[in-house]
């Protein structure tokens, strides 16, 4: 397992490989056979359900379960009752797991209870699958039951920054790309991925301390964009590959590279966050949130200074604003561009690393918010660095705070139909210029 | 092995084949004559097939409900198009990919359980449509293309729509109305020039071409359940790969395209599976066929865009990625 996880970080030619069976798969359509059930007609007689409370008497509301299996993916999220059920297409085995974040804060686990089962469906039509939490009747820890209303909104509010934070060191590194190359990057979303799952490996997989690990994994999803730019994307630029092939090419990618990462991590959600909570002004908040929020911060601040103030970060910005002008004035705009997929892959893998440590990582946490950073990048205006962070700010803040009003498992396409919003009244985004809508 | 080359030419006229094939002619329409990114297809087909799956189950009739299909679908047009087709193309892009998954946050949402069924879909309301079956009871077909009559009689739909939507297509194209549409995705600025309303045409391309994609969410549904989770961003790439596999500005391109894609998915299946559990695979686990079947798609897809975007059948000089 671990040789096989630090093949597919370290290795952009792993493609090769799947070229070699893309290959097989046409050439060679002539092997042994056997029974395999068509794919096509799905009846949904078949459901995982269960119920999640704290205690016997104490149903969590809005707590997300996720089911997939059998080529089939699904979630459900509990009801007023603690209630939850996935209807699926077909028997078989299917891996349920609890998302913890959708947890209310202080409610967890009992001990020795995996956020993550496995359920078969067999000889019943449906199956229940039981996550236990710990009854929520601890003396001492009384806050949490009547919290008052501004605490709560204080809570959100919290919330919304320290995701925007986090949201904005990739949202940055998917518009400096953009801005230099023209590439809408679709497979952005997979750096963060690996930078969260690297930090599983190197942290819970191989022991490493905490702080080690995330540095490495961070050096990882580095190195991962510095060849994901020197075999692909360089090769394609000098090829004049239009910038929307590019992009498809990039969804391709993304496609690969994710489910390359299912295949060798599995579909579970792995855990990576624990440890004890802050009490921030009145409300209670994990301590390694606070650290990273703090972290992510001055990893901005110290790339606004680098973007404005150093020689290298003003000729970025003169080739996101005229490749051709830079190329003119003496900067190598390849060069730029090189230096610009290390700076960005580095952001977005910190920002993978924490956001790991934020939700937890799996295989699909990138994609599950590549629309998010395409939001806040377009809120921002497309193209711009610093648009790009207040985008993302504007973008977890309305996450957050829009749970307030509609239900959980809403609050990622309220922030979508912002998006579509502010297209159709201010294009050029928050603090982008006309012009550069074309 | 018999077995599974009969499952993988199966493929060739399931009705999976028929709905894909159906709403690859749609975005040819979009993307291949117009020139528009619509990267939302699964939300054309998300709402052709809940609205469909919903005015059957309130008893309203086939005709009603493929019509409300329609009305919805082209609401969801106006909606897109009205922001996006004035901006650069890769907005449309990025707003129809969050529209589709706007559309499935909401009807997967648990508060609506009632209208849309939830996580769990829609089904049995197909009911009316498999009355209207002429053929009786019995079995069709031979070899992989066996059948019951259920089968032979979605199959058939299936088909004919696809012909019908492929000749509808075709004439469009070869009219003077597909002449300015094919001259807006070479360069819209001439075609403006001429005074034509490029707008309106883009318009009335996205319409077309959604039309197609709400159609493909019927035919798809007719034979399944309604589930949520089939209308993810996946569902909109696979009909992309299928598109560019078989020509984006060709008309058969799209149907042969959907044809090679089933098949080539189900024999690779069918070749994985036989080669884990005959152990001449052991790397990976059965269960882990499904992803590689995307792995493939995935790289299938990087390769087509970046040696052959014409397609097989397409003509490189006709279709360009000019955004």
């Amino acid at each position: 397992m671990n040789q096989l996880t630090q093949r597919a970080q370290a290795h952009p030619a792993k493609w090769l490989g799947a070229v070699i069976l893309l290959m097989t798969l046409i050439f060679g359509a002539t092997g042994a056979f056997a029974a395999t059930p068509a794919p096509s007609d799905i009846s949904s007689d078949f459901s995982v359900g269960g119920a999640i409370k704290q205690g016997s008497a104490n149903p969590v509301e809005g707590a997300v379960v996720n089911v997939v299996g059998e080529g089939f993916e699904g979630s459900a999220t509990t009801n007023a009752r603690g209630k939850w059920e996935v209807a699926v297409p077909a028997k078989g085995t299917y891996t349920v797991t609890l998302d913890l974040a959708s947890l209310p804060e202080g409610a967890k686990l009992k001990a020795d209870f995996s956020n993550v089962r496995e359920v078969t469906i067999d000889k019943v039509n449906s199956v229940v699958a039981l996550f236990p939490l710990e009854s929520v009747t601890k003396p001492g820890t009384d806050p949490v039951e009547p919290a008052p209303a501004t605490n709560i909104v204080l809570g959100r509010i919290f919330a919304g920054l320290n995701f925007g934070i986090l949201l904005a060191m990739a949202a940055i590194g998917l518009s400096l790309i953009y801005g230099t190359t023209g590439l809408s990057n679709f497979a952005h979303g997979e750096m963060v991925t690996i930078g969260a799952l690297s930090l599983f490996t190197f942290n819970k997989v191989l022991g490493l301390d905490l702080v080690l690990s995330a540095l490495i994994a961070t050096a990882v999803v580095t190195a991962f964009g510095y060849t994901q730019d020197a075999l692909l994307w360089r090769p394609l630029r000098k090829r004049r590959l239009g910038i929307t092939q590019m992009m498809i090419v990039s969804i391709g990618l993304s496609i690969l590279i994710r489910y390359f990462l299912q295949l060798v991590y599995g579909g579970d959600t792995k855990v990576l966050s624990q440890g004890e909570t802050w009490n921030v002004f009145g409300v209670l908040m994990p301590a390694l949130n606070v650290i990273t929020a703090g972290i992510a911060l001055l990893a901005l601040l110290g790339f606004g200074w680098f973007l404005t103030r150093t020689r290298i970060g003003k000729a970025t910005r003169a080739v996101s604003d005229n490749p051709s002008l830079a190329a003119s004035t003496g900067i190598d705009v390849e060069q730029i561009i090189r230096i610009v997929w290390v700076v960005a892959s580095a952001l977005t893998g910190l920002s993978g690393v924490f956001i790991g440590l934020y939700f937890q990582a799996s295989w699909d946490t990138g994609f599950s918010i590549l629309l998010l950073l395409f939001a806040a990048v377009t809120l921002g205006g497309l193209g711009t660095a610093f648009g790009a962070a207040v985008g993302a700010l504007i973008v977890g803040m309305f996450v957050e705070l829009s749970t307030l009003v509609i239900p959980p498992d809403l609050k990622f396409a309220g922030a979508l139909i912002v998006l579509i919003l502010v297209l159709l009244f201010r294009p050029q985004g928050v603090l982008g210029r006309k012009q550069r809508i074309g | 092995m018999e077995q599974i080359l009969s499952n993988a030419l199966g493929e060739l006229l399931t009705p999976m084949t028929a709905a894909y094939a159906l709403a690859a002619i749609g975005i040819a329409m979009h993307f291949g004559f117009t020139g528009l990114l619509n990267f939302g297809q699964a939300a054309y087909m998300l709402v052709g097939a809940y609205a469909f799956a919903m005015a059957n189950l309130a008893g309203l009739g086939l005709v009603p409900a493929v019509l409300l299909s329609f009305a919805a679908s082209i609401v969801l047009s106006l909606i897109l198009g009205i922001p996006t087709l004035r901006l650069r193309s890769d907005y449309l892009a990025i707003v129809t990919i969050a529209a589709a998954e706007i559309l499935r946050f909401i009807v997967s949402t648990t508060g609506l359980n009632d209208v849309t069924g939830g996580p769990q879909g829609l089904s049995g309301f197909a009911k009316e449509f498999y009355a209207l079956n002429p053929f009786p009871v019995g079995e069709y077909g031979f070899w992989a293309w066996s059948m019951d009559e259920k089968g032979l009689w979605v199959r058939v739909v299936a088909w004919s729509l696809v012909i019908l939507g492929a000749l509808f297509v075709a004439q469009m194209i070869r009219s003077p109305w597909g002449r300015v549409i094919k001259g807006i995705r070479e360069d819209e600025d001439a075609v403006r020039s001429l005074g034509k309303n490029v707008y309106s045409y883009k318009m009335q391309s996205l319409i077309i071409g959604g039309l197609l994609g709400t159609l493909a969410g019927i035919v798809f549904v007719l034979p399944r359940a309604v589930q949520p989770g089939n209308y993810g961003t996946g569902l909109t790439f696979f009909i992309w790969t299928i598109l560019l596999l078989g020509g984006a500005s060709t008309v058969l391109g799209p149907i042969i395209g959907s044809m090679i894609f089933w098949v080539l998915l189900s024999l690779t299946e069918g070749l994985l599976s036989a080669g884990v559990s005959s152990g001449i695979i052991t790397f990976i686990q059965q269960d882990q066929i499904g992803g590689i079947r995307f792995m493939l798609v995935g790289l299938g897809l990087m390769l087509l865009v970046i040696f052959r975007p014409q397609g097989i059948f397409g003509n490189k000089k006709e279709l360009y990625f000019n955004a």
